[in-house]
């Protein structure tokens, strides 16, 4: 995938996410995450169910890559078994990390394969994921 | 422009926007560092062959160099520590826990670093103490008039910095150290972001503690200085035991401790921090504080006046008299307008400035800093400028 399409998808997802918004409901666990550098604040709710991820959604104040990685991640993630989960969650930390990584399983979190070149933003990409994880594990 | 051909990194095309973060290094530092390492290295007040001396010597003048650049009576008043983290929390711990009591009163306000407030607010909920926020004004700066409302007679302590590293206001502590010597009350000052601005003078505004660190005046990192007046210094209980501040002790469980400043320097010292803050001391007074604070101020009044020339810029601190400028580009999130500053290798500071309690103030929780020192130029500022009026491509720095 080019770069300008790759750009246009992240914009895309940082000005109209997707799943913003937490819902008031009990049976979402929430799991909020901030970076180190004390800018990227962003809560994660996930409602899972016979060990399979029903909904996910997010909010919080954050940067482009952040917000928008946020987004592709509930839409990649929802209606995903907690095992799928785990796996897509783990490729994609590695594909940031720049380790071997199986882009099969990604669907449109490959647009983030660049992230790993500008070692500021890697922990904006990962952030997200770093809330969903703690939301299956705990259960 | 002061002075620039002694910082080698301004030759790289680097524009250096975060002076309140840590203000770069010029070439004399840097040399009187190398030479410690390179010359005459040894520990300190510990030998007695030349190189040792020769270490005590250095080391001992620094002290007496800050003691002439705050204007304190003594010496002795002079700790190093690592920095004003370290000098703030020997304060709040070694001081206020043994004269702060369930009752008392300390004022802090809403702008300061996490250094003047979390070991404060540590502090109350072991002893109970009350700690009171004095009110902002409209443009975030101290209301005096709140201030002077606060204070009753269980005012104990007044804690606020000089200038703050959030929005660069820069508070009249000559007024609030008279209210604090009319009403009895302790004066710790944060100069953590004036000591290489303006002049800090601890005699003429009743200063009883204060703390910076050497890092944010062109000194090394990991040294800074706690100051107290002699009479409270005393009673400051060390938090650190060890060699170099001890006179004796034995299994008994007898000990005795050194005098003032030894006491409060346990352990081996950062030597060669100390030093360096010596030579960032002397090329400070060449240059003159007054002449990097007037030319700061020019400087400021310039970015403002260019910013403003810019769409969709909000300013935050349009009337603070430091260098320090706050704003934020329309609706883009301060980090991702800093990334896209890197592109042009101008370093501006996006976040909240470890002052998190202001967020409650300013309604915005992150913005983008620009905090200048007497190295900068309009030039430099021009280059921002042109960056920021190509606000469209900011977030074309995603991939
Ligand atoms: C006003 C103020 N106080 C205290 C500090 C803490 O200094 P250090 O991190 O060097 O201990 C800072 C540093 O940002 C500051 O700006």
């Amino acid at each position: 995938m080019d770069v300008k399409l790759k750009r246009d998808a992240i914009l895309d997802n940082y000005q109209n996410p997707a799943n913003r918004g937490l819902p008031d409901d009990k049976d979402y666990r929430q799991v909020n995450s901030r970076n180190e550098s004390c800018v990227d604040n962003i809560t994660v709710a996930a409602k899972i169910v016979d060990g399979k991820v029903e909904d996910v959604k997010f909010d919080g104040d954050a940067c482009a890559i952040c917000t928008s990685a946020s987004s592709v991640m509930t839409k990649e993630l929802k209606g995903k078994t907690k095992e799928e989960a785990e796996v897509i969650i783990d490729n994609f930390e590695r594909m940031i990390n720049e380790l071997p990584y199986d882009e099969d399983v990604l669907g449109e979190l490959n647009i983030y394969n660049e992230v790993y070149k500008q070692p500021s933003r890697k922990k904006c990409a990962l952030l997200p994921m770093n809330s969903i994880k703690q939301i299956i594990e705990s259960k | 422009m002061l002075n620039r051909e002694d910082f080698e990194i301004l030759n790289t095309g680097i524009i250096y926007f975060d002076n309140a973060a840590t203000t770069q290094k010029p070439r004399s530092v840097v040399n009187k560092i190398v030479d410690y390492y390179t010359k005459y290295t040894a520990n300190a007040h510990r030998g007695d062959y030349d190189i040792s001396l020769k270490v005590d010597e250095e080391y001992e003048s620094t002290r007496d160099k800050v003691k002439n650049f705050i204007n304190a009576e003594d010496r002795s008043e002079i700790i190093f520590t690592k920095g004003s983290t370290e000098s703030f929390n020997m304060i709040v711990f070694g001081f206020m826990a043994h004269y702060l009591q369930k009752g008392d009163e300390v004022i802090l306000s809403k702008g300061e670093h996490a250094s003047n407030l979390l070991p404060w607010i540590s502090l109350a909920k072991q002893i109970g103490f009350t700690i009171r926020y004095a009110s902002l004004e409209e443009d975030n700066s101290l209301s005096m008039e709140n201030l002077k409302e606060m204070i009753n007679s269980n005012t104990k302590v007044i804690s606020l910095a000089h200038i703050t590293n959030s929005i660069g206001d820069v508070r009249p502590i000559k007024e609030i150290g008279e209210l604090c010597k009319e009403n009895n009350i302790l004066f710790v000052v944060d100069v953590t972001q004036s000591i290489g601005h303006l002049r800090v003078d601890v005699i003429e505004n009743n200063i009883s503690f204060l703390g910076f660190s050497a890092h944010k005046m062109l000194g090394p990192t990991g040294v800074g200085v706690l100051y107290g007046k002699k009479e409270l210094l005393e009673k400051l209980v060390p938090l650190e035991y060890g060699g170099g501040m001890n006179i004796a002790f034995s299994s008994s469980g007898e000990y005795e401790l050194k005098e003032l400043p030894f006491r409060l320097e346990a352990g081996t010292r950062n030597i060669a921090g100390v030093i360096g803050l010596g030579a960032a001391i002397d090329y400070l007074e060449n240059i003159g504080l007054q002449n990097i604070h007037e030319y700061e101020l020019e400087l400021k009044k310039y970015l403002v006046e260019k910013m403003k020339t810019v769409p969709n810029i909000k300013i935050y601190n349009e009337t603070s008299p430091s260098g320090v400028l706050l704003f934020n580009v329309g609706n883009y999130f301060s980090q991702d307008v800093a990334i896209y500053l890197n592109k042009f290798k101008i370093c501006i500071r996006a976040g909240n400035h470890c002052a998190k309690m202001l967020q409650e103030v300013i309604c915005s929780t992150n913005t983008c800093r620009v905090s200048l020192y007497f190295y900068n130029t309009k030039e430099e500022i021009d280059k921002l400028i042109e960056a920021l009026k190509d606000q469209d491509k900011i977030l074309e720095t995603v991939v």
